[in-house]
């Protein structure tokens, strides 16, 4: 049977004009659309405040540095030899929280001091200030049952080394991703 | 609807029976979207896709840049630069925001002067026009307010001589300023009602444009014969109208893409050409700028303002008659009121029998003047405020509202029309010959 | 339409008596052809960075520059100095008041320029956008229009505009300068030629260290002016694309009214 295939081709022809204008009126709205919902992504003055640099040249042993990073604070404590004493004397049986929750280290990290101290003598511990109970700044300066930190709040006790060792808080005291820039500069982020 | 007899929009599906029982939403925007429209309508019936796209623009483009901006005199400013340095595409937003004003007006302009060519005020369209007009007024104060935000040394003095006009209102205005800036001068509690209500006025015009549309699809369009569209069968009405899907929903993108391609350019290439440079310096309530001059769109009317001096025998007369009550500043702000009043009042002045100006000969000469006038009002805007610019704008001023005053109502008295079309079918078709003659498409 | 016509036909008469006005618009500022203009204008980054020096150097003394975050001078597109350089400029050159510290300190990376207004200078951050050097002709705008708003070529005419005049007003000394509106500038000539050493070695007699200094401020006005541009281009790209198809789609579906018209 002989059939006409002038129809079909003006038929595809016509389509595919109207294809492509609706295919690029398509892109051209998506591409309106998008500058619209990325401007509420972080502006660049935010973004260049994700990482940061700690001088810590004043910060005297036994003494702690708070600083805000992140919109958090941030303790960068420089422990005395009798705080790393006792830290790394806890047996990790005794422990809460057995994770070592270092963003600098893999996820199973166990919760060992030298886990969770900067350096390998343990003298800088730097730590999320926020207690991972309902999020209030716990007090330092060897506050609490442990040596450590106290969260007023809801009494959770933290040790010298930030881990939770009584009190209604679930987890250790964070370790950001921390890493010394020099000798006296700490980078947070 | 618009009393062109059209088929009717019958629901088919089970679901679309189920709504169109409970709120007929589907019938009535088929209905719309397909509503008879002239064959013959003009490149000059775009503006209205343009100016509804513009609409849209800014209010899109103006709720993403209130996210990052400080309404507090200490705060804009800067905010502003924040939202240029910072904010991921926010220097664009800003930019799209500014220059979508400017072509927002643009498009309004031309708008209005094709309504003025071709009668669109005219019978039965009266309402259509003064919602028009009155839509034109909030566009007018919206911009006025959203210019202050940035908190430029513009910004501010133009809103210390705005707002100070209506301290020349006789009794009350001393008071109306006051209340109007929140304080003695423009300051923080200026800024901050400016703010919320640039924010608000784009809705209540988006409702008006709703009422608008209702207006002149009850009425039915306009078009450049003048000639209404024949209602007395569905054959004929089909003679003289296509649907407007698709035939002119996709005119009107064609256009409108067109013309987007020139704003893009214009955003892109040179988006601080329309502005002025001063707006760039931080408000200083202390030190005036040399030439407070308001944007591009408000400088014919600036003009008009600026005008009427007290050395001008009018303003001299007036103050006379009155009194004194009358001053050379309180003429000029009448006198700018006044002349977007004469327009609203268009549909009454204006008394020819003969719709649209194309077969109105005189009327086209004193039209084109009237366009060239609006012009040379503009420019003169720009200029400082004295000879020879002010007597440019005085008789600039003078003409503008003796067109519509003397020469309109005259006109439609003295003026004998050529011949018209009888029909929309044959305008178009008389048009459709006289482009195979020349292949222009 | 008529209305373009008319438009285009002013534009053109006025275009010849432009040209009497080509070579200054008011004031005395002469054009210079920046890196950066033009739509596909790109800034020269060692020129910002020579810019970056001459404002440290010379122009810092009295001038801030408050909108500028000084990270931005590693930034894409500007000065591109290295983020570690930046830190050591940003805190070897200026110190800000910190108010959690409720005292000043060095500047870092993510704070802005200070301000200073010690001596009563302005702000220069916003400088190169809050001037206009080329106007008119008859206030038509349209030596603008070709040549641009002329921030940045105002300022490098003031800096090389200064005849050597200077007199008294009121106490203050006022120095005659071809460029400034009124004749005669409160600034004392900030730069005389050779007043900052390039180590790459790049000329620095007074017209080139007032183009550079010009184009720095003008990258300090507006950082985004390359990403903008593109933004441009791509947009009038892709809506030019659009226009085309809807001009031949909108041709398409009105042919047969058009034809069963004329039939």
């Amino acid at each position: 049977m002989i059939v006409s295939h002038a129809e079909d081709h003006e038929g595809t022809r016509r389509d595919f004009l109207y294809f492509a204008t609706a295919g690029a009126g398509a892109v051209a709205t998506g591409a309106a659309i998008w500058p619209l919902v990325n401007q509420m992504n972080p502006s660049a003055d935010v973004q260049a405040l994700s990482s940061i640099h700690v001088d810590i040249a004043d910060v005297a042993e036994g003494t702690q540095l708070t600083v805000k990073w992140r919109g958090k604070p941030v303790f960068v404590r420089h422990r005395t030899a009798k705080e790393i004493e006792e830290a790394r004397a806890v047996d990790l049986a005794d422990l809460v929280d057995g994770n070592a929750e270092n963003a600098n280290l893999g996820a199973d990290a166990p919760a060992l001091d030298e886990n969770r101290a900067m350096d390998a003598d343990g003298k800088w511990l730097v730590m999320i200030g926020v207690c991972t109970h309902l999020g209030c700044v716990p007090l330092g300066n060897n506050a609490g049952d442990f040596d450590g930190w106290f969260c007023p709040c809801h009494g959770s006790h933290y040790d010298t080394a930030g881990r939770i060792r009584k009190g209604p808080a679930p987890r250790n005291l964070a370790v950001p991703l921390t890493r010394f820039d020099d000798e006296t500069t700490l980078v947070l982020g | 609807m618009s009393g062109i007899p059209h088929d009717h929009y019958e629901p088919k599906s089970g679901g679309a029976k189920w709504l169109e029982r409970r709120l007929p939403v589907i019938s009535l925007l088929h209905g719309t979207l397909t509503i008879p429209t002239p064959k013959n309508l003009n490149w000059m019936w775009i503006w209205g896709i343009v100016l509804t796209f513009c609409l849209v623009l800014q209010i899109a483009t103006g709720i993403v840049l209130a996210m990052h901006y400080t309404p507090h005199v200490d705060m804009a400013f800067a905010s502003i630069e924040h939202i240029m340095r910072n904010v991921n595409s926010g220097f664009m937003l800003r930019y799209l925001h500014m220059n979508g004003a400017s072509l927002f007006f643009l498009a309004v302009y031309l708008h209005i002067f094709r309504g003025l060519y071709y009668g669109s005020y005219k019978e039965p369209r009266e309402v259509t026009w003064i919602i028009g007009m009155l839509i034109y007024i909030l566009m007018m104060a919206t911009a006025f307010m959203g210019y202050v935000l940035p908190y430029g040394q513009m910004s501010f003095w133009g809103a210390t001589v705005i707002t100070g006009l209506f301290g020349a209102i006789p009794l009350v205005g001393e008071p109306i300023q006051t209340w109007l800036l929140g304080g003695p001068a423009v300051d923080n509690a200026t800024l901050n009602r400016f703010f919320s209500l640039h924010y608000l006025l784009p809705f209540v015009i988006a409702g008006l444009v709703v009422v608008h549309i209702w207006a002149f699809h009850t009425t039915g369009n306009n078009n450049p014969s003048g000639v209404e569209v024949r209602r007395g069968s569905k054959a004929e009405a089909e003679k003289d109208t296509l649907p407007f899907w698709p035939y002119f929903v996709i005119k009107d993108l064609f256009a409108l893409m067109f013309i987007l391609a020139i704003f893009f350019a214009v955003t892109g290439f040179m988006p601080n050409y329309l502005g002025h440079p001063d707006n760039y310096i931080e408000a200083n309530p202390l030190a005036t700028p040399a030439h407070i001059v308001p944007e591009w769109y408000f400088l014919p009317f600036y003009a008009i303002l600026r005008a009427f001096t007290g050395d001008v025998w009018v303003v001299i007369l007036a103050n006379w008659i009155t009194g004194g009550i009358v001053t050379a500043k309180l003429f000029g702000v009448l006198a700018m009121f006044g002349s977007i009043i004469v327009m609203v009042l268009v549909p009454w002045l204006d008394t020819s029998a003969v719709r649209s100006g194309r077969y109105r000969p005189m009327f086209k000469w004193w039209f084109w003047l009237l366009a060239i006038d609006f012009v040379v009002l503009m420019w003169c805007g720009a200029q400082p405020a004295e000879p020879p610019y002010s007597t440019i704008a005085l008789i600039a001023s003078a003409y503008w509202f003796a067109y519509f005053l003397v020469i309109l109502p005259l006109l439609g008295v003295i003026e004998k029309p050529s011949a018209q079309p009888d029909t929309i079918e044959d305008d178009f078709k008389a048009h459709a010959a006289k482009s195979a003659a020349n292949p222009a498409e | 339409m008529i209305k373009s016509l008319t438009l285009s036909a002013i534009a053109a008469l006025l275009l010849g008596t432009s040209s009497a006005f080509a070579a200054e618009g008011e004031g005395g500022t002469h054009d210079v052809d920046f890196s950066f203009e033009g739509p596909f204008g790109k800034f020269d980054q060692f020129q910002l960075q020579r810019g970056l020096q001459i404002y440290t150097e010379v122009c810092s003394s009295c001038h801030g520059l408050q909108y500028v975050p000084l990270r931005t001078l590693s930034d894409a597109g500007g000065p591109g100095l290295p983020p570690d350089q930046v830190r050591a400029y940003a805190e070897q050159n200026f110190e800000v008041f910190d108010a959690e510290l409720d005292d000043t300190r060095a500047a870092k990376p993510t704070d802005n320029f200070p301000a200073n207004t010690g001596v009563g200078a302005p702000d220069l951050s916003m400088m190169a956008k809050a001037r206009a050097g080329f106007h008119g002709p008859y206030g038509l705008g349209i030596n603008q229009l070709f040549k641009g708003m002329g921030g940045p070529e105002h300022i490098a005419s003031i800096l090389t505009g200064y005849t050597g005049e200077e007199k008294e007003e009121a106490g203050l000394t006022l120095y005659e300068n071809t460029a400034f509106p009124g004749g005669w500038i409160s600034m004392s000539p900030p730069l005389s030629g050779e007043d900052v050493d390039f180590a790459d070695g790049h000329s620095n007699d007074l017209h080139h260290e007032a183009e550079d200094v010009a184009a720095f401020l003008m990258w300090a006005a507006e950082p985004k002016m390359m990403a903008r541009k593109q933004t441009g281009f791509i947009g009038v790209m892709m809506l030019a694309i659009l226009t085309v198809l809807l001009y031949l789609t909108n041709k398409r579906i009105w042919a047969p009214v058009k034809r069963e018209a004329k039939g």
